[in-house]
């Protein structure tokens, strides 16, 4: 195989990943990116940086809190969620 | 919290159970923080758009007719209120992500393709949680242009599904895809960009492996 088609099908592969990696893919789809993963150590290497940048963000918790709740804030929340119950209750 | 455990708690919070609506309260004022916190960039305005959603969500609690649907229902309703926010907000300007730029850089050396990419197979999950990584992803994902900074959001870090975050933003499944796609491509850029610098975490990794 010549480079500059390989590296073409290597496009094609990227642009795919996100819906390979989310299993949103068609099976022939699906199967057309792991023959080609098979061969090309590269696409495996991106695919996995890839596969740990989503697992980052899945376990993502941010170092900034909020303040805490102020007591006007909470019972103008608390005012709403009883009166909710009230109407519910009606 | 995981989701099954937020249904419950909202079908305790429409029956009225002890100690629901402190719960409640507590676990999605943070969530919604946080999301807000990187869509609109300042702790007063997150801050606000959090207290607004809840306010909000207990005004219309009675509209939800099924509890399952109680993440998106609220992402909805605190996207809206960011959406608000905004018009006081300094945001970026709305720009496109191209692929090329997003692509690892490659090269051909003697008939062998290779791409230039930091050893990510070696980097141990919990590294993955150092502070400086995660400070990392936070400004990689707050450089992102809104349009895809909302869609990483909600379906990586809230784990919403691409239709429940279609309905969220208003946009078909199809552009949801294409945008999640971009925008992991270049949260993926940026924190290769920092594995591969002189004290990047792959660096110091090797000093502690010895």
């Amino acid at each position: 195989m010549e480079p500059h088609q390989h590296s073409e099908q290597c496009q094609e592969i990227f642009a795919l990943l996100s819906d390979y990696l989310n299993v949103e893919l068609p099976p022939d789809a699906c199967r057309e990116i792991e023959t080609h993963l098979a061969g090309c150590p590269p696409c495996v290497e991106f695919a996995e940086s890839l596969r740990k940048t989503i697992e980052l963000c899945r376990r993502y918790r941010p170092a900034e809190l909020p303040s805490p709740l102020g007591e006007s804030a909470r019972e103008e929340l608390l005012a709403a969620y009883q009166k909710m119950l009230a109407a519910r209750g009606a | 919290m995981d989701r099954e455990q937020e249904v419950e708690l909202a079908r305790q919070l429409i029956a009225g159970a002890p100690g629901a609506f402190e719960r409640f309260v507590e676990h999605f004022r943070s969530k919604v923080f946080q999301y807000s916190w990187l869509m609109c960039g300042h702790r007063e305005d997150a801050e606000e758009v959090a207290q607004e959603t809840l306010l909000k969500v207990f005004e219309n609690f009675t509209q939800i007719r099924e509890p399952e649907r109680v993440r998106p229902w609220v992402f909805r309703i605190a996207k809206n209120a960011c959406l608000m926010k905004r018009r006081k907000s300094v945001f970026a300007p709305a720009t496109e992500l191209s692929l090329d730029q997003l692509m690892p850089v490659r090269s051909n050396a003697g008939g062998r393709v290779a791409i230039e990419i930091a050893d990510w197979s070696a980097l141990p999950d919990d590294l993955l949680l150092r502070a400086e990584l995660r400070d990392t992803l936070a400004a990689a994902i707050g450089e992102l242009p809104e349009s895809y900074r909302s869609v990483i959001l909600l379906r990586d870090l809230e784990e919403l599904s691409t239709q429940e975050t279609a309905q969220i933003l208003d946009l078909t499944e199809d552009v949801v895809k294409t945008r999640l796609h971009r925008a992991r491509l270049a949260v993926r850029q940026k924190l290769d960009q920092q594995l591969r610098s002189p004290h990047g975490a792959t660096a110091e990794m090797s000093k502690q492996g010895g």
